[in-house]
């Protein structure tokens, strides 16, 4: 595999001259987008609870009931975080149930809850604080009624931002937990 | 060298038993051709206001490779920080070979306080490189070394070479023999592609040990150099590899439930220290790698993880928030006796025992900055060496005088900087990509 010292110096140059274009070429290489939704823009918790947050019936419904794209568009698959916490926040609660309740409409749906840090912490302390919010979020869905074994949790730490600016409005909404179905949907 | 051969004593580098095992990567030996003089000149490598010495490394004579080595070594001089190498055009003296002994008063008209010159000649297909040292204004040979080793490895020689400089003027063991494996990081933010790469110290000779098909984060070395282990993380997994550098073999550390991250081994290579996340909850593990046998350390609640080993394996530091905010602690490597040792404000995360035992690097986040400092292992003498927007994960070279890390300005890429433990010396290390999570080697055979 690596065997410094082994090859020629003309190797060796090509080898850097391949490196370095095996890093031009992966600029474009093509990445799962993950679907966002703007985060509340108060972090208290006692701000007002966001509008558009109500179930799946009383939504202007676009696309397929019981769809990938019915649950994100229509319950919304992320919630968020304050600064080093995994509490659900009170503006959270009126999606988290939404989900739960559109999960128990769909029960052959499996979703994987993938918790997510802000660039302002260090990378194995975020993999775990992200998990924690992952595991915040099972939590509220199994009390709500969503059978755990459908529930799988992953955290990708800061490895995942949604928002790649840098100031608190971009790290607000790089702390979430995102609901991704795994399978089941329509 | 007929001073050489007339020597009664034959000295092999402590190395030469160890890099026998593995000749056909590198096949080097080294030979005492003089015994060291006592030297009148010294660097003090404690001092943060040392005033880096002068010394003149003349291109070695044996045509290109010779001027190249040298280049090498005046390189590694000048990033330790330590060493002031003088401009070439400055040398009255010229073709100076290690046959001939140096006219000192042209090195001391130009200040030089040390002087490395030496030779090449090819011999049988093996490059044979054989350089002194002088203490220049004591007019004394301080160091003689014959090094023997195939035309490729001349890089390596070059390091080994700057390593004995270093030893024998700073009284330290040096650290330019080694390699530094990172996360390659590529594309733009937010789809950032990581791989594992590999580099010497100075930046050469890079390449990549994964294809950046999964995110790769936290490579550490064993103390044989040739394993690493680090955390691949995919949308629906995490994983510890184990991984060879020599066989290109990777396996996985075992299957656990919950997400597995945070490895590092133990000073003997035998164990290695990771995080367990069950239900949330993050723990410090330790596995035999002999018997594949795992122990949980820690039950705590809160956040545990981060794990570094004390040199003599009978300690181990690492991040807990069960106090209410990420901070250091130290517990027995059984986990007994869990001990707070940060104790200024701020957050304290990636602590890493540092090789000689002295000190214990961290990441600290106070004033909504990030810092790389050094702490006693018992909580005194905290020193902050940096301060940015974003520094992260720092690792000790070999001899534990200098640290990398990863520094980030809002936006940018991450970056592979160096700082020396005075914090004086701070620097970008000469690689050009984006890089993090830096882990530096033990000195190569």
């Amino acid at each position: 595999m690596v065997r410094s010292f082994t090859g020629s110096t003309v190797l060796r140059l090509a080898l850097i001259a391949t490196a370095a274009a095996s890093l031009a070429a992966c600029q474009s290489k093509p990445k799962p987008s993950f679907p966002t939704q703007t985060p509340p823009s108060s972090t208290g918790p006692s701000t007002p609870l966001p509008p558009s947050t109500g179930p799946v019936s009383g939504q202007p419904v676009g696309a397929l009931p019981g769809s990938t794209q019915d649950f994100i568009v229509n319950v919304g698959d992320r919630v968020y975080f304050d600064t080093d916490s995994h509490d659900i926040r009170e503006d959270a609660r009126p999606l988290l149930t939404a989900q739960s309740e559109w999960l128990r409409r769909y029960p052959s749906v499996v979703v994987r809850i993938e918790g997510n840090a802000d660039e302002r912490g260090t990378r194995e302390y975020n993999l775990a604080l992200g998990a924690r919010r992952a595991n915040s979020v099972r939590d509220f869905l199994v009390g709500q009624g969503v059978t755990g074994g459908r529930i799988s949790t992953i955290s990708f730490g800061k490895e995942q931002p949604i928002d790649t600016g840098s100031g608190e409005e971009s790290w607000q909404k790089n702390r979430n937990a995102r609901t991704a179905i795994v399978s089941g949907a329509r | 060298m007929t001073q050489a051969r007339s020597l009664p004593t034959r000295q092999t580098l402590p190395s030469r038993a160890a890099a026998l095992l593995f000749t056909l990567l590198c096949a080097i030996t080294a030979v005492a051709i003089a015994q060291p003089a006592r030297a009148e000149i010294e660097v003090n490598v404690n001092r943060g206001d040392v005033q880096p010495l002068p010394i003149a490394v003349p291109a070695f004579g044996g045509g290109q490779v010779g001027g190249d080595i040298s280049q090498v070594i005046s390189a590694n001089l000048q990033r330790s920080g330590l060493f002031r190498p003088l401009d070439p055009n400055s040398f009255i003296e010229k073709g100076l070979t290690a046959n001939v002994q140096p006219r000192f008063a042209d090195w001391k008209t130009i200040n030089a306080q040390a002087l490395v010159n030496g030779q090449v000649t090819v011999e049988g297909g093996k490059l044979r490189v054989d350089f002194r040292l002088w203490d220049v204004f004591a007019e004394q040979q301080l160091l003689g070394l014959q090094f023997t080793a195939s035309p490729e490895s001349w890089r390596k020689v070059a390091h080994k070479i700057s390593d004995a400089v270093y030893e024998r003027l700073t009284g330290e063991k040096g650290y330019f023999d080694t390699r530094v494996v990172f996360v390659a990081e590529s594309g733009a933010r937010g789809q950032v592609t990581k791989r594992l790469a590999i580099m010497d110290q100075d930046g050469a000779n890079p390449s990549y040990l994964t294809s950046g098909d999964s995110i790769v984060m936290t490579p550490r070395f064993s103390s044989n150099s040739q394993e690493i282990t680090y955390m691949s993380l995919k949308q629906d997994s995490s994983t510890v590899y184990l991984f060879n550098l020599e066989s290109g073999r990777r396996e996985s550390l075992g299957t656990f439930q919950g997400m597995v991250f945070s490895p590092r081994f133990s000073p003997d290579g035998g164990k290695v220290v990771f995080s367990v996340e069950r239900a949330g909850n993050s723990d410090i593990y330790v596995m035999n790698l002999a018997s594949r046998t795992s122990t949980r350390l820690t039950t705590d609640p809160a956040i545990d993880t981060s794990g570094s080993f004390s040199p003599d394996g009978s300690r181990i530091v690492f991040n807990s928030d069960r106090a209410g905010s990420p901070q250091l602690y130290v517990m027995g490597a059984d986990g007994s006796g869990a001990r707070r040792i940060s104790g200024g404000g701020g957050r304290y995360t990636t602590p890493v025992w540092s090789p000689t035992g002295e000190f214990i690097a961290f990441t600290k986040q106070t004033g909504g900055e990030f810092h790389i400092g050094v702490m006693r292992p018992d909580g005194s003498d905290e020193r902050l060496l940096t301060s940015s927007y974003l520094d992260e994960g720092p690792t000790w070279a070999p001899n534990g005088r200098v640290l990398m890390f990863s520094r980030e300005t809002p936006g940018g890429p991450p970056k592979l900087w160096s700082v020396d433990v005075t914090g004086r010396i701070l620097q970008p290390m000469p690689y050009p990509g984006a890089g993090s999570d830096p882990a530096w080697s033990p000195l190569l055979n």
